[in-house]
């Protein structure tokens, strides 16, 4: 059997009423599933035993700008058993532009949920320490959404006086 | 005639006292790296054994603002690190001088972005500007050459109209 | 190091700081804490990294590290440039090493648009990214070295590092912002004088790098200043997403270019260097073993390279040679498109991951089939390994602080993005 079969075996029968979908794109597997979940299906892709993906590589959004639901969280996750990569993707509308954190499960995702809030303005509920990563803390915008200037706004960040 | 002749011969000799301060100044510049990104890396190199700053009496890289005289900025300067920048020159004694290090120090650089400062003029009087991205260090014992040039010319007059913080000075009974 | 204001931390920092949880307690605690500022003017912070610490006495009970002070504003800006625009961008992210993320990039731009380098110029990125390997581990080593107190051997390390410059002159004409690698290639084969300096290199770098091991290893303020200072066990490393020597120095074999091979590395034979005692000694014997491994890896790339075109053949896809341009119509048209629009890569989604010196440096993309990527996002080892730093020195003394910033290696460049 194969990853994509193992995961869509093992979560079926762990996680009932969950729907998930698995889509495979140039050898790279893809697990999408619903906000809700999110905390409680990668504590499990943790911590089977036959899963193992203890190594979480990175955690990103994308903004689609116009589509329903605008912001895509993406996990990269890394298993050091089966040296497999899964991405684990998490749609989030605008207008609830907020996930759980998953900063329980692996420790490594604090900074990188951090990093996503500072540039896309998701809020990771229940994150121990939600603060900007890069910009200063009085910036007002996300820089990484579409609708941000690649110059920024002119004014949003003070120089020292001359 | 070497200057030690002289004193061997007479003990002493005279000058005028801008001529000496100046040639004193200008062989024993103190640099303050203010090492930020890749261009620090050139920097350093310009440290090494194979292109060796000290050669032009600047190895002493102080870390501390209070000792230099001559502030090398190396780097991309963004918004945020601006105000450690200026602070770190305000700190530094008069006089003083900068070399901008590199295209993202002189004009921002490849970084036209939201948090790269275009050009730390802005917020800095600078007095060399250093092509590259980055400088190869021959390029910055170059610059450094140059400052060394514009330290000569300057006088005692020039510092005339800088204000000196006022002085309070305590009374005791 | 400063006297700090009010004005000087923002609020949130320091209650990120006081809330920080610690266990550490000290007995003749001093009645007063203290808060120190560290950086982002600091020589020890390796570029400009700014830390809090909170301490008693002298032991660091909490850390709040403060990034940004670098922030470029990459994933923005590549989002507003095509793929190989964005090539010189890729040198400036791990500026100690730029070859490696030149070979990073485009592998994962090849990895999109479904193309593949021919062999030869694949040799040549496995040989420049081993090298880039070792000039970064010297770097890192001279640096360590010198954060706790021995300057001669960083001036020897860098010694050996121009030499590897040199090559890179030689090479692509540029001393360290090479940005020598191209989509489906490379930018020129490689010159008969660069490969001899390759092989005069080689021969000569162990001899110099024990003569640096042999000032260390035997240096009793050296050793004990790293022996047992900083320690993370492998659960915490992995747990915290630690790469690279960091995660190898506490024992976990992980190695992308074993464990998810690219170009050539399963063909190679070479050894994952591992020590088992997560402290800042056994993670620079890590990267110190490694330059040699390192070394063996080039003997057998020049061993096995073979003769052939160091560029693909794809016009839709890959830049014409500069001579066909000004001399043929069609590659012109081609190079006009390319330059103006880009090269398309179908619609889709793409992590690509490479063993950097530092550790796992990845790149995502998203694409729309336009000629500049809607997302790419960089995932760097600086950053994910400067977040374990509060772990590492918790209950340290406050001289340690250099010494474990120095044993982790961050570029900023890479960490702020
Ligand atoms: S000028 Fe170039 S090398 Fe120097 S800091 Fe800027 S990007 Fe880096």
């Amino acid at each position: 059997m194969d990853l994509k079969e193992i995961i869509a075996h093992l979560l079926k029968e762990n996680f009932p009423g969950v729907n998930v979908e698995l889509i495979e794109y140039k050898n790279e597997l893809t697990l999408r599933v619903e906000k809700q979940h999110i905390v409680k299906v990668c504590k499990f892709l943790k911590e089977n035993a036959d899963l193992q993906f203890t190594l979480c590589e990175d955690i990103t959004a994308i903004d689609w700008a116009k589509r329903k639901n605008r912001f895509t969280v993406v996990y990269h996750i890394f298993s050091l058993k089966s040296k497999n990569r899964l991405a684990v993707k998490v749609d989030v509308d605008e207008s609830d532009c907020s996930i759980d954190s998953v900063a329980s499960v692996w420790k490594t995702a604090n900074w990188h949920e951090r990093e996503t809030y500072d540039m896309y303005g998701i809020k990771f509920s229940n994150h121990p320490d939600l603060r900007r990563m890069y910009m200063p803390e009085e910036f007002e915008y996300y820089p990484l959404r579409k609708d941000f200037p690649v110059m920024g706004i002119p004014g949003s960040l003070p120089l020292p006086k001359k | 005639m070497g200057l030690e002749a002289k004193l061997t011969d007479d003990g002493f000799f005279t000058t005028k006292l801008d001529a000496i301060i100046e040639w004193s100044r200008k062989y024993s510049v103190w640099p303050m790296p203010m090492g930020i990104s890749c261009c620090a890396i050139e920097m350093m190199a310009a440290g090494d054994p194979k292109y060796d700053i000290a050669r032009f009496g600047s190895e002493v890289m102080r870390f501390t603002p209070r000792q230099c005289d001559l502030m090398i900025v190396a780097g991309t300067v963004t918004y945020k690190m601006s105000h450690v920048v200026r602070k770190i020159y305000d700190q530094m004694p008069d006089p003083k001088w900068v070399i901008a290090m590199g295209a993202c120090t002189s004009s921002g650089g490849m970084y036209r972005s939201y948090n790269v400062v275009q050009g730390i003029d802005q917020f800095l009087p600078v007095d060399i500007y250093l092509a590259g991205c980055p400088p190869r260090p021959d390029n910055l014992l170059n610059a450094l050459i140059q400052i060394q040039d514009k330290i000569g010319k300057t006088r005692a007059k020039d510092f005339q109209d800088i204000k000196l913080p006022e002085l309070t000075v305590l009374q005791s009974n | 190091m400063e006297r700090l204001t009010k004005d000087d931390v923002h609020p949130k920092i320091l209650e990120a700081l006081l809330d920080a949880d610690t266990d550490i307690t000290v007995d003749d605690a001093l009645e007063n804490e203290m808060i120190l500022n560290m950086g982002p003017q600091h020589p020890a912070t390796h570029g400009v990294l700014r830390l809090l610490l909170r301490l008693d006495g002298e032991t660091v009970v909490a850390c709040v590290p403060e990034l940004g002070y670098l922030h470029r504003g990459y994933e923005k800006m590549a989002e507003n440039m095509s793929y190989y625009e964005f090539i010189p961008h890729t040198d400036r992210l791990d500026y100690l090493s730029p070859m490696a993320n030149n070979v990073a990039w485009v592998l994962a731009v090849e990895k999109l648009a479904g193309i593949e380098a021919p062999p030869r110029a694949q040799y040549i990125r496995m040989m420049v990214s081993e090298l880039a390997r070792i000039a970064s581990h010297l770097v890192a080593i001279g640096a360590l070295a010198m954060d706790v107190g021995a300057l001669t051997v960083f001036l020897w390390t860098l010694r050996e590092r121009e030499k590897i410059l040199d090559i890179w002159d030689i090479l692509c004409g540029a001393r360290f912002t090479n940005s020598y690698t191209r989509i489906g290639g490379v930018a020129n084969d490689i010159q008969p004088e660069a490969l001899a300096k390759v092989k005069w290199f080689i021969n000569q770098y162990e001899e110099n790098l024990d003569e640096c091991e042999r000032l260390l290893n035997t240096n009793r303020i050296f050793v004990e200043r790293l022996d047992g200072v900083g320690v993370i066990s492998a659960k915490d490393a992995i747990d915290y997403g630690l790469t690279g020597p960091s995660l190898r120095g506490s024992g976990v074999e992980l190695d992308l270019r074993r464990a998810t091979p690219y170009l050539f590395y399963n063909e190679m034979d070479f050894k994952v260097v591992t020590y088992p005692e997560g402290d800042s000694l056994s993670r620079y014997f890590v990267r110190a073993d490694e330059t040699r491994e390192s070394i063996k890896i080039i003997r057998q790339v020049l061993d096995k390279m073979p003769q052939g075109d160091t560029l693909l053949n794809q016009p839709k896809k890959v830049l014409p040679k500069k001579t066909e341009i000004y001399s043929r119509m069609e590659e012109l048209i081609h190079d006009f498109m390319i330059v103006n629009f880009g090269i398309n890569p179908p619609a889709g989604d793409v992590y690509s991951a490479v063993e950097n010196p530092k550790g796992e440096l990845g790149f995502y993309f998203v694409s729309q089939g336009e000629g500049r990527p809607w997302k790419c996002k960089i995932r760097s080892p600086s950053f994910v390994n400067l977040q374990a730093l509060p772990h590492l020195v918790k209950g340290q003394m406050v001289s340690d602080v250099v010494a474990i910033i120095g044993s982790i290696d961050p570029v900023m460049g890479e960490a702020d993005k």
